[in-house]
């Protein structure tokens, strides 16, 4: 009898409880989610035109060493994993699959992960307040993220990552650079701006922002970390352009009528103001009937039935 | 003493709901969207473009539409732009419509022109938009260029505290137009969604960011989904209207 009073009681609180703990910030990021690819589709997969810097906030060395850059350099042992820093989140093309690390006694989050992908390592979010590591700490694939909400927004700063790059096609990122990550959820939406900083090669922040998906297909976070393999290139052989030799700075200007001074970055090539430069001097280039312009391919006409 | 543990039971259960509300929460009517705005998005902004770069600060190639899913109709009708055509029509505009105007390189002005209307205009193509909060009926049938938007804030609450938000804004009733300026189209039956959020950077520059989901049963495969930043900058220095190009 006094066991049945007592759960009825308890069934009356408990019900109540959900109407009365007050809602908190804090969102679900967990799940997977496709990368739409409506913007930089080319960029993010296929690769950006081999001299199309436009849009990058360069200063001098980093526009001299995306010029000096030649795609082979990749097959060295030293740089084969280059490319793979967490800025590949926002330059490739791949989905995201995130999950949130749970404390098993409180159950508090914390960590968010973003799981790996072919050559990138997971990004492991810290929500638990732990400082960065000290300046003279090993830098590493991953590099090191801690996280903050503000509301429903979720804010990471990555550091201690290792020299990559902006673009596959040679702009780079030195060790110093430092990542901030912004989550925005709208719904089955996912909206991430990332907005790389570098003293070493940039004059100001590069900030791109890219929208995900939710998917009930699972996106698997596999892919082993970057191998380094042999790929023939001979030991102490560095391929690269000399200063004044790259063979490819005018394909910009070639294809789209984009002259160097705007295929070649630089902070101005942002804003709108810089259209004013190039106003006078742009045509229209001719149509492009080529399937790298994104036109979608003929499909073959169907084989004959043999006769009989 | 059973029902008087089970009336105590749904006495709490009433109760605890009114007691958990915080203390000092005003009473009285709702405050209007311009006094609820959880963020504030007035002032002077600049595009920073850093994505589909040879798409936006010059006039795209001709036949190149790459990441935009159009179906077969869209492709042979922009295979088929001729922006003499659309100058001498008097459609020089078609390219700075609601679906296309924030991805063109410009300034905006962000300010409340109503307690319940927010307008943004834009140097580039001296366009300028109304997102209309609350229960707003379009006073015109007709369809227009930016079309008919209706705005609503999407708060963040931190208790019952709004501590961040955001802007949903949907806009129909559009002419069609172009989704780039080398002729990739969108029909009279798109219709566009947007989400508005602002973030802080760690060197203090203010954004905005802007997504926006263009859906067309007509020329579109399926959603198409860009987003644009911009920066907020101190005032209307750069600002420099002009008026629409069907060539640049």
């Amino acid at each position: 009898m006094r066991n049945r009073i007592i759960l009825n009681l308890a069934i009356c609180v408990g019900a109540c409880l959900p109407l009365c703990l007050p809602m908190m910030a804090q969102i679900d990021l967990s799940g997977s989610w496709q990368a739409l690819n409506h913007e930089d589709n080319m960029e993010r997969g296929p690769g950006p035109n081999i001299d199309d810097w436009t849009g990058l906030p360069f200063n001098e060395a980093g526009r001299a060493k995306s010029l000096g850059y030649m795609q082979s350099v990749i097959s060295m042992p030293e740089r084969t994993c280059w490319f793979y820093t967490q800025w590949h989140i926002a330059d490739g093309p791949f989905g995201l699959r995130i999950w949130a690390e749970n404390d098993k006694l409180t159950g508090k989050t914390i960590a968010w992960v973003i799981g790996a992908w072919e050559d990138r390592a997971d990004m492991t979010i810290w929500m638990d307040g732990r400082p960065h590591p000290s300046k003279s700490a090993p830098h590493l694939e991953t590099g090191f993220t801690t996280g903050e909400w503000h509301g429903d927004v979720l804010t990471a700063y990555t550091t201690h990552m290792k020299s990559g790059y902006l673009r596959r096609n040679g702009a780079p990122t030195s060790d110093e650079a430092t990542l901030t990550t912004t989550f925005f959820r709208h719904g089955d939406y996912l909206v991430l701006t990332m907005a790389e900083s570098d003293p070493i090669y940039l004059t100001e922040p590069l900030v791109i922002t890219r929208t995900y998906q939710l998917t009930p297909r699972i996106i698997s976070p596999g892919g082993p970390p970057c191998i380094i393999g042999y790929e023939g290139v001979k030991e102490g052989r560095v391929p690269h352009y000399l200063p004044g030799q790259n063979p490819f700075v005018n394909e910009m200007d070639h294809k789209y009528h984009i002259p160097p001074e705007a295929s070649l970055g630089g902070a101005e090539t942002m804003y709108p103001e810089f259209r004013d430069k190039l106003k006078d001097k742009f045509t229209i280039p001719p149509f492009c009937k080529d399937t790298d312009c994104g036109r979608p391919r003929t499909p073959p006409p169907p084989q004959a039935k043999a006769q009989k | 003493m059973r029902h008087s543990i089970t009336s105590l039971g749904l006495a709490i259960f009433i109760a605890l709901p009114l007691a958990a509300q915080p203390p000092g929460e005003p009473s009285g009517p709702p405050a209007d969207p311009k006094a609820a705005a959880p963020i504030d998005m007035t002032g002077y902004w600049v595009s920073l473009v850093t994505e589909d770069w040879r798409y936006r600060m010059v006039t795209p190639r001709p036949g190149d539409y790459y990441s935009v899913p159009m179906t077969p109709a869209a492709v042979k009708l922009a295979d088929a732009w001729d922006p003499a055509k659309d100058e001498a029509a008097g459609e020089q505009c078609k390219s700075y419509g609601a679906p296309a105007i924030m991805r063109v390189p410009e300034h905006l002005h962000i300010n409340w022109q109503d307690d319940n209307t927010m307008r943004v205009d834009t140097d580039a193509g001296k366009q300028t938009r109304l997102f209309h909060f609350g229960h707003w009926m379009p006073t015109s049938k007709a369809d227009s260029l930016q079309g008919d938007s209706l705005a609503e804030w999407e708060m963040q609450r931190d208790g019952r505290k709004v501590v961040n938000g955001s802007l949903k804004v949907t806009t129909t009733h559009l002419t069609a137009g172009y989704l780039r300026k080398n002729g990739v189209p969108y029909s009279a039956n798109a219709k566009l969604e947007e989400y508005y959020d602002m973030m802080t950077e760690r060197n203090g520059d203010v954004l905005l960011v802007v997504t926006s989901i263009v859906t067309d049963p007509i020329y579109l495969t399926q959603p198409f989904i860009v987003n644009e930043q911009f920066k907020k900058v101190p005032d209307d220095k750069g600002w420099e209207p002009t008026a629409c190009s069907s060539r640049w």
